[in-house]
């Protein structure tokens, strides 16, 4: 079973993402990156299912060079080959020209049977990429995957489970497939020290756009059909009021608040 | 401005790589010609070619004319329409009729006709509607060619879809589909009059950045709405919206999964996507028991319980219920934050809700600071106190 997993490198949330106030971008300088969450999920599925069933995983992202950290965090996991798709071709990539960038990516590493990718990033937010690689590839879409029960190599058949709002909603379809992944699948592993080694040694080719067959007005900025034009810091919360006294006079004032408010109604 | 070769026109004559002074052309392995990078746009291919399938692109041309209106995607689960929808007609009348532009609805499913019905009370110009068995349930694959279908025969210039789980499953493949922008979860939609943009402004970065997104060329202009941010619009008495049956262009064939079983979470009275009020327990519950009382706040208060990251990670409730950046983002109408410290992945998840209350017995618990009231104490003290009252002031209401 061949399966690639789809990661993004992101700024680490505990880090406040500041802008710059003069050009109104992002000041990306000195703010700490990390594997995306929902991603190292990904990751550790596609190695588990290895485990289970056989194979490899490939970890494929796309970003600036230094997204090759994440990229071996992926093969420290268990994860056998990288590759990084990173030219400034592919700079200002919108949702819509990364999927389609990693779909190109993904066909030229051949026949594949599963994609996973986190259910969004932390930075952006979107959960489009999914999606959008998923139609790309024509490949089954499977979307907030808490759990995979079963997959029949031979029948090129795959059932999991979806976290839904109302429920758990249990999913037969066939292979290949694309599967989004929630945090409840499983608990990323910790790499060892000879696995974290090994990683550091593995090449991870880097990929460009004379490496993808594929139509150069719909990579980076020129095949992102949305633009940026403002970003702001939204206004801060007003400050709250602390409520104090007794335990029953405190709860007393808080409901009075809260239903002159009619926030309750009692 | 970019130089496009029309697949399906090319017969692979090789006229153009002949004449072509750069051998910026090539055939490709299907025998179809292909643009190379040393290709300077000097336009002789095109005049070579007898087939007419070379064309000079201006990079971003005309593609944004000749579409008009804005549409709404109605979303629906167990035969009931999401309330999102409506609100999305409230937010579109209001685009539409700065844009003055008609705004149209598309609804699929088993029964569209009478779900048409209940669209129409909310203003709407024109419906668009797939009745057929095999949309009963939502699933990617038909859903996703019938609205491709109804846009490209209708050619909204805005398409407004929820922000939710099944609309962000949607949208993604859609607009793939469709090759055009998606904006996802905005809160903020707006209309640019000089230029007859849509003006799309969402949170991202947990919350901490807002950014406003124009799709300045591409049609539609397609934007993921977060559910209950958009203002219920009221119900209109005019008849008179214009229900156009459209013959399904999916078949059963096209479901492509198997839907096997539906196990329906019992322990949440109410999904967090949906409810108005949330309590919400962390570290400071102590216990997987404790969160009893929780649910018990829930119930008398008629909303749904959350948790944080540290909660849910130490096994004391499933995932589902987790609120914060790894689990759901929520924006009731009342958040109660009981023992929950604030950390910001946890913020990312909830600070955009209209009232934060929260409790906590650390008075410098960052979560203090986005809380419209806070009360420093003992959870185990004032949360069954505020059962107890509730309960008392609804005894009384009821007598009176």
């Amino acid at each position: 079973m061949r399966i690639v997993v789809c990661i993004k490198q992101v700024p680490s949330t505990e880090a406040k993402v500041q802008m710059d106030p003069v050009k109104g971008t992002l000041i990306r300088e000195g703010v700490e990156s990390v594997v995306n969450p929902f991603d190292e999920y990904a990751i550790e599925e596609g190695v588990r299912l290895k485990e289970r069933y056989g194979g490899e995983v490939i970890a494929v992202s796309m970003g600036p060079p230094q997204a090759k950290d994440a990229l071996r965090q992926a093969l420290a996991m268990g994860a056998d080959k990288a590759a990084l798709l990173s030219d400034r071709a592919f700079a200002g990539s919108d949702t819509l020209a990364t999927a389609y960038t990693l779909s190109l990516a993904i066909k030229k590493l051949g026949e594949i049977d599963l994609v996973i990718c986190g259910k969004q990033a932390t930075d952006g937010d979107t959960a489009q990429v999914g999606p959008g690689l998923a139609q790309r590839l024509g490949f089954r879409q499977l979307t907030y995957v808490c759990k995979v029960r079963e997959i029949n190599l031979e029948g090129k058949k795959i059932v999991v489970e979806r976290l839904l709002d109302e429920g758990v909603q249990v999913v037969e379809t066939t292979l290949p497939a694309l599967m989004t992944v929630v945090k409840d699948i499983n608990q990323p592993r910790l790499p060892n020290v000879i696995s974290i080694r090994r990683a550091a040694r593995t090449e991870i080719p880097i990929w460009g756009p004379q490496d993808l067959n594929g139509d150069q007005a719909k990579f980076g900025f020129d095949g992102s059909p949305t633009q940026v034009v403002r970003i702001f810091t939204p206004p801060p919360r007003a400050g709250g009021q602390i409520l104090e006294g007794e335990v029953p006079e405190v709860v007393s004032k808080l409901l009075d608040a809260l239903s002159s408010q009619q926030v309750i109604s009692i | 401005m970019a130089l496009k070769v029309i697949k399906e026109r090319c017969t692979g004559c090789g006229l153009c790589v002949q004449v072509c002074p750069y051998n910026a052309i090539k055939l490709s392995d299907e025998n179809v010609a292909e643009i190379l990078e040393s290709c300077i746009l000097c336009g002789q291919c095109i005049e070579a070619c007898p087939m007419k399938a070379l064309l000079m692109e201006e990079k971003h041309g005309e593609e944004a004319t000749g579409y008009r209106g804005v549409m709404v995607f109605v979303e629906h689960e167990f035969g009931r329409i999401n309330h999102v929808s409506f609100e999305l007609l409230g937010k579109g009348r209001e685009l539409a009729d700065k844009l003055m532009v008609p705004l149209c609805a598309m609804v699929m499913g088993d029964g569209a006709k009478d779900m048409a019905k209940e669209v129409g009370a909310y203003d709407v110009d024109e419906i668009c509607v797939v009745d057929a068995p095999h949309l009963r349930e939502y699933q990617t694959n038909p859903y996703v060619r019938e609205a491709e279908n109804i846009i490209n025969e209708y050619r909204p210039e805005i398409v407004l879809i929820g922000a939710t789980t099944l609309g962000r499953d949607f949208a993604g493949a859609l607009a793939t589909r469709l090759e055009t922008g998606l904006t996802a979860d905005c809160t903020g939609l707006d209309i640019d009059l000089e230029k007859r943009l849509l003006l799309q402004t969402r949170p991202a970065f947990g919350g901490n950045i807002m950014a406003t997104i124009l799709c300045p060329y591409k049609r539609p202009q397609m934007s993921t709405v977060r559910p209950k941010v958009m203002p219920m619009p009221e119900k209109v008495t005019k008849d008179g919206a214009h229900i156009i049956e459209i013959e399904p262009i999916s078949t059963p064939k096209d479901l492509l999964l198997s839907i096997l079983d539906f196990i329906k979470d019992t322990a949440g009275t109410v999904n967090l996507a949906d409810a108005d009020i949330i309590v919400s327990g962390g570290r400071g519950i102590k216990g997987p028991e404790n969160f009893k009382m929780l649910f018990e706040l829930a119930q008398v208060l008629g909303g749904a319980v959350g948790a944080s990251r540290a909660a849910v990670d130490s096994g004391w409730i499933p995932y589902a219920h987790q609120v914060g950046q790894t689990g759901r983002t929520v924006r009731p109408k009342l958040y109660i934050a009981c023992g929950i410290s604030g950390a910001i992945q946890h913020l990312a998840g909830m600070q955009t809700s209209d009232i934060i209350v929260a409790i906590n017995k650390d008075p410098e618990a960052p979560i203090f600071k986005v809380a419209n009231y806070g009360i420093v104490g003992d959870l185990f003290k004032v949360v069954p106190e505020i059962i107890r009252q509730v309960k008392e002031r609804k005894a009384k209401s009821a007598v009176s």
